[in-house]
């Protein structure tokens, strides 16, 4: 029997629940996409300590995620630290506080910029990758037959990814570090013509240990962040081959989130500590 | 397992009068043993999944015994993968128990199943090769689980002996699964999926997407594993064909969302060359392909 249908305005209340819906769900999924990260993150954490990781295994992470990271995270090191000179040049000369310009830089690449672009470069390279390599995967079949023949996936495919990444990424990021502060130094030096005692004089002055320690221990959190949040879309890729480009993209912007999230959450720790340990509060370039 | 069950007799191996599970009997030999009912290699009870609130498989129980293949068929989405599996936990069901050789899937922890696992084969359908290993690497990858220090001299003499096996050369285990047609790397997955000496092989739609050539050597192949390696079998298809021909026993399947109320979801099991005169008809139109009861719901549901 043939159907008929109607259109019916929708009531104010109508639209008011409709919207109040769509809203609980989506907080409903970040909520089951949360657990399920953390039961994720628990599990791989689980089979870290459970069974030593397999040499070979981790040795070809290492290499892909840290060794072959190397170029592209010197590239963009050395022109962020060009980029702070030009940017902030203008701004010290004014005030005719230029010989101080190197303080400014490379405190901001050793506490901020040096580990946040380390951990960004990871998460669009080497993130974004682990989620296509495993989602497609999971699409072929590939993670249901490894199991099926005994090994348990995350030990097997997440664990040596987790591990790399927190190794690797201190050593990124005293490389992004090292980069940029070598790159600011030339810019700043060379062609804007700001005295180099001075530069180096104030850098020094301005940069303590702690500041390198600080930025090297948030990297750590950001390299184990950037591995799950990849592995975990990869794993629960939808299918075909539309599936392994959403979850590429969403393991980057996952990531990045996480990185920016987690970096104000240190942040705000480390400073704490600092005060704790050393005392006064935090210290000022100029 | 019901007591009725529990008590029902069992035929003992040396052709003795029919006895009781748990009797204590003096052997041949003189020694005193107590029977017990060898159990089913695979068996599922009262198991059910449910995937977004909707059920695929709904209160399947099945036993499949040892030394038989059982061909599992039904139309798409019925749940024939699903039980797959289900049956090996790769998916965890949402009710019921699994039992291989009468360990309850669900009570082992992680390493107590992946031992478990290591003694099921999988023939998934489309082979599941692992993409950065080589042929020779993925046939190894079973035994190496099961023993990693295995001499590197008889790892490559096994992986030569199962591409024998599957009628292809050794010199196929240094290419790449990418290099491979559909039919080889399905082959080769028979070879993975052999190389542990399972117990029990699953094959999952093995004749999908293959010429009628090829379809029939991958048919050849799963009676070779049954008939010479003794291997119990599942072979989940569409293919009726294929089912008649590797399968002593047929299951049949029907999709949850086309069951009455009451209805079970098997809709026969029985011997595979007696199915033509099944009197079901969902039966009957699967096995002869006839659409046309489900051309009438088309109809129907265009509200023609």
């Amino acid at each position: 029997m043939a159907h008929e249908w109607t259109a019916e305005k929708l009531s104010l209340t109508d639209r008011l629940t409709a919207v109040v819906g769509r809203i609980g769900k989506s907080l409903n999924d970040r909520i089951v996409y949360a657990g399920q990260l953390a039961a994720f993150s628990l599990a791989t954490i689980y089979w870290l300590f459970a069974r030593p990781v397999k040499a070979s295994t981790l040795v070809s992470a290492l290499y892909r995620i840290g060794v072959q990271s190397l170029p592209v995270i010197m590239l963009t090191g050395t022109f962020i630290g060009m980029v702070l000179a030009v940017q902030t040049h203008p701004q010290f000369k004014a005030v005719g506080l230029e010989s101080r310009l190197g303080a400014a830089i490379n405190l901001s690449l050793v506490k901020e910029l040096g580990p946040v672009l380390a951990a960004t470069m990871l998460a669009g390279r080497v993130g974004s990758a682990i989620a296509a390599e495993l989602g497609t995967m999971r699409v072929t079949e590939q993670i249901d037959a490894l199991a099926s023949m005994g090994p348990n996936p995350i030990h097997y495919l997440v664990v040596p990814r987790f591990v790399a990444c927190l190794i690797m990424i201190p050593g990124l990021t005293i490389m992004a570090d090292a980069m940029g502060v070598l790159g600011g130094a030339f810019f700043s030096i060379k062609l804007l013509g700001v005295d180099w005692g001075y530069y180096w004089e104030y850098s020094r002055n301005a940069v303590a240990q702690y500041d390198v320690f600080a930025g090297m221990f948030k990297s750590i959190f950001f390299g184990g962040a950037i591995a799950l949040i990849s592995c975990y879309q990869g794993f629960h890729c939808d299918a075909g081959a539309e599936g392994v480009g959403k979850a590429s993209t969403r393991s980057f912007v996952v990531s990045f989130v996480m990185i920016l999230v987690l970096d104000l959450i240190l942040g705000i720790f480390l400073d704490k500590i600092h005060v704790v340990w050393f005392g006064g509060g935090p210290r000022a370039v100029v | 397992m019901t007591d009725a069950e529990d008590r029902k007799p069992t035929e003992f191996e040396t052709g003795e009068e029919p006895v009781w599970e748990g009797q204590v009997y003096t052997s041949a030999d003189g020694t005193r043993r107590i029977l017990r009912r060898r159990p089913p290699v695979l068996e599922v009870r009262e198991l059910g999944v449910e995937f977004d609130d909707r059920y695929v498989l709904h209160d399947i129980n099945l036993k499949v015994h040892k030394g038989e293949t059982v061909a599992i068929i039904g139309e798409s989405g019925c749940g024939k993968t699903v039980f797959l599996k289900t049956a090996t936990r790769l998916i965890e069901p949402t009710e019921g128990t699994v039992l291989f050789n009468g360990i309850d899937l669900g009570e082992l922890n992680g390493r107590q199943l992946s031992e478990v696992r290591t003694r099921i084969g999988f023939v998934f359908q489309q082979a599941a090769l692992f993409d950065s290993m080589s042929i020779g690497e993925n046939i190894m990858f079973p035994i190496l689980q099961l023993n990693p220090r295995t001499p590197r001299g008889e790892l490559n003499d096994r992986v030569a002996e199962l591409l024998y096996e599957v009628g292809m050369t050794p010199d196929v285990a240094a290419r790449m699964p990418v290099e491979l047609s559909g039919g080889m790397r399905k082959r080769v997955g028979f070879a993975r999926a052999l190389a542990a000496e399972p117990e029990l092989m699953l094959y999952d739609e093995p004749t999908t997407g293959l010429d009628p050539i090829m379809s029939d050597v991958i048919n050849e192949l799963m009676i070779r594993v049954r008939d010479n390696h003794k291997v119990t079998g599942i072979v989940v298809t569409h293919d009726m064909k294929s089912a008649k021909k590797v399968a002593n026993r047929i299951v049949m399947f029907y999709p949850q969302s086309r069951l009455n109320e009451g209805q079970g979801q098997i809709v026969y099991d029985g011997p595979a060359d007696e199915i033509d005169d099944s009197k079901d008809s969902r039966v009957t139109q699967f096995v002869e392909g006839l659409a046309g009861e489900r051309l009438m719901e088309m109809t129907l549901a265009r509200g023609a």
